[in-house]
């Protein structure tokens, strides 16, 4: 195994051969600029503190690394605990980029934000740190996605950010991103564009990367307060993979610790019924990087399926499959069924709703669980909570619950 | 010799300027674009610019998206555009009809998954005379310039309004048949206005290098064209005339809308 940790990207923004940027060339200015001022900010004691303020005032952090005691026994094995990121103001871990970007954004002395959001918790985060800085805030919606996710459209709308419902190509996630960058290209003078993973050109995948590595540096620091050692497996669910980016990279020197991957396996291996990107998928190029993508013949990008809104994505951050290439990170997938019956039993054991992404987690992190022996501790990054999805879980389960 | 060097040649020599028109492969089918390569060809067209079908295409504006998905949705592959265009230039030859060089304008993805010297290949022996790739920039482009030089293929790289002069020196180096010179900031469609410093950067980038320049995005009034005609070797104009691809009429129709704006805009390339 190569070590994989601190010297990746390079300059050019490569994680090996992925990474990069594949950009309209009316978008490499921004991209340089955006890199510059993040390279500052990050040199400058001041930036870090202010940030600091943020998670910890506003946000709530840290989170909390909960034991998770009936899971456990129920699994049977090794102990299982949850890092706790749906504690997080606006329930996930998607607040920690925003006010990230946000902040340089302020630095940057730019009034306008723009954002893609898929079922709403990134259009939502942003939407938060814009109205907490006073920024001009517009997010790209799928038509698809606004008719679904009317409460995360009526919280952005809430907080005085515009939602622009996208009807071009596949109306979904895909599309959202590929207007926000449409926009950007035009805009780029008074406008940033806060990407919600670790995905896309260069610097997004970096520094999204970094600004979610607060979870794996305050998990490792609760490791070692509350079970004295590192965990032995860290688990985390991965659609264009920025919780697990960020759970992982604090570990990803620490070889003693397996570090697992979930994609969504949707209703099966075949193409459009999931959104295993590393498992089925291969390089090629989509949204600005080359990493795993799925794609149908010619390239073009193939249409993908999961229960979880947030897991309905045919790409993955460059950074995912560099460590998969080298055999860093095991990624694996687990389907929609198996999901939802997470959702329950975490629920019902522990009184946590989990989100539908997290729920992938929990599934993957019960089977590890249960083939080890009770001193192993099995960490799973619980990425959100659960509201936003019951009402699909709940249409799933037969049951009417909308008014 | 390459047909785009041959043709800026053979333009410059008289005093004319190039115009050069887009079309998307495939919309509203492939027999249709056939056809609307034959009156472009007919009406005037220099060198006609060949959109591939892409499904995440973000340097591009709402209306050649529109364009491409229609495309898509019958689907349009590469293997039937490669074989389209082989059959219209062979026809074209036969007839003796005005064969006028083609540029393939297709995202990085495609020619990433067909692999670059072999797409350079098929779309060369199908009867394209170079590409655009614009979403591939030049720190990035490397490979791609050094196969597509090896196979006497051109690749026509983008300066825009936001390149800083270095940089474009640095394309400008990199780039071979022509170099397309974005006119605004943002995406392909129709502008009301083309921006005020144009003019000026075009006369900066006339000084830095000998290649022709043709200027493109939000081109679509004869008003613009002749602002453009006394600084630029040619006009590139997607956007007006994809608009009229979508409409719900006989193929022969459509060719004659497209027909009479290239016309027209060619007109008023001409001083």
């Amino acid at each position: 195994m190569q070590n994989t940790s601190a010297s990746v990207p390079d300059i050019h923004g490569r994680f090996g051969p992925y990474g990069g940027r594949y950009v309209p060339e009316t978008l490499m200015f921004a991209l340089r600029q955006l890199t510059e001022h993040y390279k500052a900010a990050q040199q400058d004691p001041e930036f870090q503190k202010q940030l600091d303020y943020y998670l910890r005032y506003y946000v709530g952090r840290p989170s909390q690394l909960y034991f998770a005691e009936r899971l456990t026994k129920e699994a049977g094995g090794a102990r299982i605990y949850l890092k706790r990121e749906d504690l997080n103001h606006t329930g996930a871990h998607k607040i920690n980029n925003c006010l990230g970007q946000a902040l340089l954004c302020k630095r940057m002395g730019k009034p306008r934000i723009i954002a893609e959001t898929g079922a709403g918790q990134h259009g939502v985060a942003t939407a938060t740190a814009a109205a907490l800085f006073g920024f001009q805030c517009q997010v790209y919606m799928g038509e698809e996605d606004v008719r679904r996710q009317k409460l995360n459209v009526f919280k952005m709308r809430a907080m005085g950010a515009e939602v622009v419902s996208v009807t071009s190509g596949s109306r979904t996630l895909r599309d959202a991103i590929n207007e926000a960058m449409r926009d950007w290209m035009a805009s780029v003078e008074n406008t940033h564009y806060i990407i919600g993973s670790v995905v896309g050109p260069h610097p997004f995948p970096m520094m999204v990367r970094d600004f979610q590595s607060v979870i794996g540096a305050e998990t490792k620091r609760q490791c070692h307060e509350q079970i004295g050692r590192l965990p032995d497996v860290v688990i985390a669910c991965v659609g264009g993979g920025s919780n697990a980016a960020g759970m992982f990279y604090p570990f990803v020197g620490d070889t003693s610790v397996e570090l697992i991957g979930v994609e969504a396996g949707g209703r099966g291996a075949k193409e459009g019924e999931h959104a295993s990107t590393l498992s089925h998928g291969k390089p090629g190029v989509l949204h600005g990087s080359m990493s795993y993508v799925l794609q149908s013949g010619d390239g073009q990008t193939a249409n993908v399926h999961s229960v979880s809104a947030g897991l309905d994505y045919p790409g993955v951050g460059p950074e995912h499959s560099y460590w998969k290439d080298a055999k860093r990170v095991h990624y694996t997938s687990v389907n929609d069924d198996d999901a939802l019956k997470a959702f329950s039993l975490c629920s019902r054991l522990e009184g946590i709703l989990p989100a539908l992404e997290t729920s992938h987690a929990i599934v993957e992190a019960m089977r590890v669980a249960a083939k080890r022996s009770h001193e192993d501790v099995v960490v799973v990054c619980f990425s959100g909570r659960g509201d936003k999805d019951c009402f699909e879980v709940a249409r799933l389960m037969g049951e009417d619950i909308e008014e | 010799m390459n047909p785009i060097d041959e043709l800026f040649i053979r333009l410059k020599t008289a005093g004319r300027k190039a115009f050069i028109p887009f079309l998307t492969a495939g919309d509203p089918d492939l027999a249709g674009t056939a056809h609307l390569l034959r009156e472009s060809a007919r009406r005037g067209a220099s060198l006609i610019e060949i959109g591939f079908p892409y499904s995440d295409p973000i340097a591009d504006g709402s209306v050649i998206q529109a364009s491409y998905t229609r495309a898509l949705n019958k689907g349009v592959t590469v293997d039937a555009i490669f074989a389209m265009i082989k059959a219209y230039r062979d026809k074209a030859r036969q007839l003796k009809e005005n064969d006028v060089p083609l540029v393939a304008m297709v995202s990085y993805s495609i020619v990433h998954y067909r692999g670059v010297e072999r797409f350079i290949l098929d779309a060369k022996s199908a009867g394209f005379s170079g590409a655009i790739v614009p979403d591939l920039p030049v720190d990035e482009a490397d490979e791609l310039a050094r196969l597509a030089g090896k196979h006497d293929f051109k690749l026509i790289m983008l300066v825009t309004p936001t390149t800083p002069r270095e940089r474009a020196m640095r394309i400008a180096r990199l780039s071979t048949g022509f170099l397309y010179c974005v006119s605004v900031v943002g995406i392909t469609g129709e502008r009301s206005q083309l921006p005020p410093d144009l003019l000026e950067s075009l006369a900066w980038l006339r000084t830095q290098t000998a290649l022709p320049m043709c200027v493109g995005f939000g081109i679509s009034t004869p008003d613009h064209v002749r602002v453009l005609r006394d600084s630029a070797d040619g006009v590139i104009v997607g956007s007006a005339i994809v608009r009229k691809l979508g409409a719900a009429k006989p193929i022969d129709e459509i060719a004659k809308d497209v027909g009479d704006l290239v016309m027209q805009l060619m007109d008023a390339l001409q001083v």
